[in-house]
């Protein structure tokens, strides 16, 4: 261990943590321990810290900030959805086709990774911002006109612009499935998503975001972070490295959202709305830019806890917003950070310039 | 005649927007934040004037004024409580605790007045019949609130020396206070100008759609900034027109094209719009300098 780099140990520790937690959980619930209740929740979870620690990757490492992380989840859920219902017959053995469902999920998210980052990441700061808001709803909008169905000559889709047309328009023959219906969502979904397959999922975002960061291409992409024009003038292909880093957090984003299409047998696409993308915002935000583990802690916390509270369901959202609001107010203003600082005493090497 | 009957919805909705953009580009102006708290403070000013309204049966003009006034009031509290003490700090922490703020005021408003829709009666009513064209009145009375506050607000920063004092912190907050100009204040009297015109935004647009929620301000928010990004944010004139060809092209779309994805078609004219424009319609595009 004590040839390793520092931040070696770090990303071993990372995946150390991840397994033994998943070890915990599953003997919790073997036991008994976990109620069914605790344990619906562990594969929403999984899926809210690959999200996080993929928008980390776009935020925190690549440097820009992206409000339509939701819209990438949405893709991969229905596309992940889709691939599922129509391998039912074909593809017997669950977790291969959740595997598939999932590749399939994160290649259709890196598509429209690259569509909507070709234009989008020409702009700078808060005109950024508010294209990636605009993006994630008209992927939302779209797919809400969806209808797809599947049968034994294949996929049937349609788009539902004027409102007008039905499921009966698919043209199915007998023993087809009506996958997608419009604005009701996927619905019927044959739920085969498993926290295992979550915690792997976990373990492959891990390891792709971690050596992305620390290999080359990691380290060109933190360079426009830091400057892009300095970043620029030793040679760095800006588009290229900002593009590689903004399709892997969608194409991350799209596999998570076939593991969360396929855990629920209903669905809607407006469930992946602007609210969805903040909620992941707040979990990184709050977990530390840039900072792997504090993405996963916080999606963690931040979901599981307001589920917890149900039992106050009016004032736990109002309790998250106070909360919310404090904790942005303790970590960065410099009034309350000078108070912290004489309480808590200095760790060293713990200074973080932004 | 009809094309023209849709004209004058969009324009009317456009000068909701537009009243909504011009207190967003005037608070991004100046604070350099995306203030998303702006549209719950709609919000909570149609839920003031329905009580005005329906609670102590006051007149509409007056139920507007204490609607005015409390989001005023809303405005400075939360300038001064939650985005004053960040003001150092990097724009996505002052962008969450806006986001943390319209939270909290959402999720009040769930508290106090419940999540069942509340039906608005509009300020004024009937219509105006000309050549077979009819235009309620409120479509009229909006469309005028929006010229009067546009051209309003421009001789205010053009010509008073509050509004002197604010172009010049939105050009440089150091420089300005090396000139002995208070900058909080110049910032907090922004946020209440803001605060107010988002007031008057939300009688007007819960007169116009008479459906009151808590969550019936974070559409129009979202799309009036939207608009202020369309014209140019930090521009005056830019707000007003974004806001305009935002409601045009809502209602246009939504008439000619597909009800469903209206507001998709808004979000795409935005995105081609930035891309060749990258500072908006009359945004000045400021190149870094090295």
């Amino acid at each position: 261990m004590k040839n390793m780099k520092s931040s070696t140990k770090i990303n071993f520790a990372t995946y150390l943590g991840v397994v033994a937690a998943y070890i915990v959980i599953t003997l919790l619930i073997s036991n008994g321990v976990l109620g069914r209740k605790a344990a619906a929740l562990l594969v929403p979870a999984c899926c809210y810290v690959v999200m996080a620690v993929s928008l980390n990757l776009t935020v925190g490492i690549l440097g820009e900030l992206s409000l339509g992380h939701a819209g990438f989840m949405s893709v991969g859920a229905f596309a992940g959805i889709i691939a599922a219902m129509s391998l039912v017959e074909a593809v017997p053995f669950e977790p291969l086709r959740l595997g598939i469902a999932m590749v399939v999920g994160a290649v259709c998210a890196g598509i429209a990774g690259i569509i909507v980052g070709v234009p989008v990441l020409r702009l700078r700061g808060d005109y950024l911002a508010i294209v990636t808001l605009a993006f994630g709803e008209i992927i939302k909008d779209l797919i809400n006109c969806l209808i797809v169905g599947h049968d034994s000559k294949g996929l049937h889709i349609i788009f539902n612009f004027k409102g007008l047309k039905t499921v009966d328009d698919l043209g199915l023959l007998d023993g087809g499935t009506v996958i997608i219906k419009g604005a009701q969502g996927a619905t019927g979904t044959v739920t085969i998503a498993s926290f295992t397959a979550g915690v792997i999922l976990i373990l492959i975002t891990l390891f792709i975001v971690l050596n992305l960061v620390h290999s080359r291409s990691g380290r060109a992409i933190m360079a426009i972070r830091d400057n892009r024009i300095a970043a620029e003038s030793v040679g760095i292909n800006i588009t290229k490295y900002k593009l590689m880093g903004f399709v892997t957090s969608a194409a991350l984003a799209g596999a998570a959202g076939a593991l969360y299409g396929l855990n629920y047998s209903s669905l809607q696409a407006t469930k992946f709305n602007f609210n969805t993308s903040i909620l992941v915002l707040v979990f990184v935000v709050l977990g530390g830019l840039g900072n792997i583990w504090g993405s996963i802690i916080a999606a963690v916390v931040l979901y599981v806890l307001p589920e917890a509270l149900r039992s106050v369901a009016d004032l736990r959202m109002l309790v998250y917003a106070i909360v919310l609001i404090l904790v942005m107010l303790a970590t960065n203003s410099p009034k309350l950070k000078g108070l912290l600082a004489k309480v808590i005493p200095h760790k060293k090497g713990d200074e973080v310039n932004e | 005649m009809e094309f023209l009957s849709y004209l004058i919805s969009g324009i009317s909705l456009g000068s909701v927007y537009a009243i909504i953009a011009l207190g967003y580009t005037m608070v991004y102006g100046i604070a350099k934040m995306l203030n998303f708290a702006h549209g719950d403070v709609i919000m909570i000013g149609g839920y003031i004037s329905f009580c005005a309204m329906s609670y102590l049966n006051l007149p509409g003009p007056l139920a507007l004024l204490l609607a005015m006034v409390v989001c005023t009031a809303l405005g400075v509290i939360i300038e001064g409580l939650a985005y004053r003490p960040l003001r150092e700090a990097t724009s996505l922490a002052v962008l969450i605790t806006a986001i943390g703020v319209s939270y909290f005021l959402q999720n009040s408003a769930l508290l106090i007045w419940g999540a069942t829709p509340k039906v608005y009666s509009p300020i004024i009513e009937g219509t105006q019949t000309v050549g077979g064209l009819s235009v309620s009145n409120i479509s009229l009375l909006t469309m005028a609130a929006c010229i009067v506050i546009m051209v309003v607000l421009t001789l205010f920063t053009s010509k008073t020396k509050m509004g002197k004092a604010m172009r010049a912190c939105s050009e440089d907050k150091g420089a300005a206070q090396l000139m002995g100009i208070n900058v909080n204040r110049t910032i907090s009297i922004t946020f209440a100008i803001g605060s107010a015109l988002a007031a008057v935004a939300g009688v007007l647009m819960c007169s116009a759609y008479p459906t009151l929620m808590p969550t019936t301000g974070s559409m129009p928010g979202i799309k009036a900034f939207t608009a202020a990004v369309f014209g140019g944010i930090g521009s005056i004139p830019g707000a007003f027109l974004g806001g305009i060809l935002l409601g045009i092209i809502e209602a246009l779309a939504k008439a000619y094209i597909s009800t469903q994805l209206s507001n998709s078609i808004v979000f795409a004219v935005l995105i081609i719009v930035l891309l060749v424009r990258p500072a908006g319609l009359l945004g000045k595009y400021v190149p870094e300098k090295v």
